[in-house]
């Protein structure tokens, strides 16, 4: 069985985390990443260099695909944002998104329900609408949680389901384009409904300045006021929190509610910015994607910055590839998948120290055999 | 055949995985492992239970191929959670995500294919019983396979050496260290079960319950899985209980949309969702209850002492 595995591998925890691995074990994961890809692509038959060259390198060399570079790292970078203040609590939201969704729906109101409305006091309404409209559904599972004790992981998940079907029904129902031949999808928006691109060059919009400003914000909360403080202290040492007379339940209302808001501005601004109108499907999983940037980027809002670039890479690499190399665009969530893996096995060395020792000639382990064996 | 037997039956076929998976994960979660993975897990069973159906021509053989797919998956966030000691919840998502993902690359060969289907077993006699001889002794292998697994995994659990152990692994992974019990190969163990368990749930879904590849075709079932042992209270009985509430709730909004009801089918399509979140609700609410039951260690990684 497992004692006569020929490796044995043991932790042992360090007293203070290693400075060293927190900052490099990030990259050690993404080079993980890349190898683990090279042998994917080598095992669907291609070259594995070729195939890295056109998924990592070929989407960086152009003007118009370093916009979408930019496009799509805008949702990412706000929703783990928003995450990285959750998880650093140990609230587990993982609906993300739903509230995503039902942001954008809720921003949306303005232009498809009073399509005439067009002066620039439509924009910042739309925003703030889609704010609070991701705020709502976040409240829910927080409430639940506090209130009744339900599983915020459970509850806020189901609610993306909820979400998804929601937007389904109101793109096919409701707020369908009646001058739009059927299809499922709602008027185009135009005029200041519209969340404008920041340079003539190409499609990125003002939403990556959202996400810029939600890091420094973000950022400047954890690192200098005490509110970061209470965040960190709740998820780390609850007890020494609680004597500290800090509140967990508002501390679990609070961080919802703010990633909340953080995802559904992300939504109304992709739906604004991006796609200018409501669609069916109007996220290519983004709320799950985040949750990989937040922890590559190590629950910091810089770390999470560089992740969104690295984790919207991986969305225009799977989109090269299919067009280069014939490859299904599905091995971006492969990669996906594979990242948020390696980098949580390499965030075990910021806290650990690993031994890997040979079964046998490990004093420890031969007891173990001895033990197994009576 | 009625049309209330046709309903019966049907129930009976949608809450079959769903007891599976949620029986795999109790074992998995008595052991102290919160595995979050348990969508990923099934979506890689449905998807190498239909490549294995389709190369052998055999849905049993796919069926041995979705558990074993299962067991090896789970293996990755075993070795990750257990012996990285990374955090259970992440690392759980990361399962799903990188199930999801492999399963459509895998499966982008197979969207429109036809699949091998398992056919009903009919038990000589017990099958001509009126009414329930048909739903209950007529039905395909997994089904009871199913019943089996509760009966075993309760009497493992409460009746043997070796479930007695695993519980005290879950409850106090210090105490059980301590007795000379190994926590990482009695976890280890315990998440390749659930492994299988899912790997098994996925395949009904591609071998049983329909016989094609659909992407993301477990659509939540997981998820709805690691609810319904919230829900049962970590009690193999009480998930039998839940399984078929959300299997017949499952059915029975299909059969309203069916009838032509005035309400948009995506509000019915979200029922179950919302009945899960309900129900989460009404268990959690008391506290005592999930107290009880709630192994102590459950989702706390385990690093020895040297």
């Amino acid at each position: 069985m497992l004692r006569e595995f020929p490796v044995s591998i043991q932790l042992e925890k360090r007293n203070v985390p290693s400075v060293l691995f927190s900052a490099v074990s990030p990259l050690i994961a993404l080079a993980l990443t890349l190898l683990a890809g090279a042998v994917l692509f080598t095992l669907m038959g291609h070259n594995p260099l070729e195939a890295l060259y056109f998924y990592f390198v070929e989407p960086l060399t152009e003007t118009w695909s370093l916009h979408e570079l930019v496009v799509k790292a805008t949702p990412l970078v706000l929703i783990a944002t928003g995450l990285a203040i959750c998880f650093r609590s140990n609230n587990w939201n993982i609906g993300a998104e739903g509230q995503f969704i039902v942001g954008a729906i809720a921003g949306a109101a303005f232009p498809v329900l009073l399509p005439g409305f067009e002066s620039f006091a439509v924009l910042p309404l739309m925003m703030i609408c889609g704010m609070l409209g991701g705020m709502a559904w976040a409240f829910i599972p927080a409430f639940l949680k506090n209130r009744f004790g339900a599983n915020e992981i459970l509850t806020s998940l189901m609610l993306v389901y909820v979400a998804e079907l929601l937007l389904d029904w109101m793109v096919r129902g409701p707020w369908r384009n009646p001058e739009g031949y059927n299809f499922p999808e709602t008027r185009s928006f135009s005029g200041w409904q519209v969340l404008p691109e920041m340079l003539t060059s190409g499609r990125a919009h003002y939403g990556a300045l959202f996400a810029i400003l939600g890091v420094l914000l973000m950022w400047f909360m954890l690192a200098k006021t005490m509110k970061g403080f209470e965040i960190s202290v709740i998820g780390q040492a609850p007890r020494a929190g609680r004597f500290a007379g800090f509140n967990p339940k508002a501390t679990t209302l609070f961080v919802f509610l703010v990633s909340g808001a953080f995802a559904g501005l992300a939504g109304i601004a992709e739906v604004s910015g991006a796609i200018g109108q409501l669609r069916p499907s109007i996220s290519p999983g983004y709320g799950f994607t985040a949750i990989i940037v937040a922890f590559l980027g190590r629950l910091n809002p810089p770390g999470i910055f560089a992740a969104g670039l690295v984790l919207a890479l991986s969305y225009l690499g799977g989109e090269a590839v299919q067009v280069s190399l014939q490859m299904s665009d599905k091995v971006a969530s492969v990669f996906q998948g594979m990242l948020l893996i390696f980098v949580l096995g390499c965030d075990t060395l910021i806290h650990h120290r690993v031994r890997i020792s040979r079964t046998g000639t490990d004093a420890a382990s031969v007891g173990e055999v001895k033990n197994g064996t009576v | 055949m009625g049309l209330f037997e046709a309903i019966l039956l049907s129930i009976v076929t949608s809450a079959t995985p769903l007891l599976i998976a949620a029986l795999g994960e109790l074992v998995t979660e008595r052991s102290g492992v919160l595995n979050l993975g348990v969508e990923g897990m099934m979506i890689m069973g449905a998807v190498s239970g239909f490549a294995f159906g389709i190369m052998t021509g055999n849905p049993y053989l796919g069926m041995l191929g979705a558990i074993v797919t299962g067991a090896l998956f789970s293996l990755v966030f075993a070795f990750m959670t257990i012996t990285l000691v990374t955090n259970q919840v992440a690392t759980g998502l990361a399962l799903t995500i990188l199930g999801l993902g492999v399963s459509g690359l895998w499966g982008e060969a197979f969207v429109g294919i036809p699949g091998v289907r398992m056919q009903p077993i009919e038990i000589p006699l017990l099958s001509q019983i009126p009414f329930i001889g048909k739903l209950l002794f007529a039905q395909d292998l997994i089904f009871y396979i199913s019943i089996l697994l509760l009966a075993g995994v309760s009497y493992f659990l409460f009746r043997s050496r070796a479930g007695l152990t695993l519980r005290a692994v879950g409850d106090n992974h210090v105490s059980a260290h301590a007795l000379g019990i190994s926590v990482a190969k009695t976890r280890y163990l315990a998440v390749m079960f659930g492994g299988a368990c899912s790997g098994l749930a996925g395949g009904h879904l591609s071998l049983v319950y329909t016989s094609q590849w659909i992407e993301n075709m477990t659509s939540g079932r997981g998820w709805i899985a690691l609810a319904l042992v919230v829900f049962a209270s970590w009690r193999p009985t009480r998930v039998l209980i839940g399984a078929y509430l959300f299997g017949a709730m499952g059915i029975l909004q299909l059969h309203i949309q069916a009838q032509g009801v005035k309400i948009p089918s995506q509000f019915l399509s979200a029922l179950p969702y919302i009945a899960t979140v309900v129900v989460l609700v009404i268990i959690s609410r008391n506290r005592r209850l999930t107290m009880m039951n709630t192994p102590a260690s459950l989702g706390k990684g385990f690093v020895p002492d040297r």
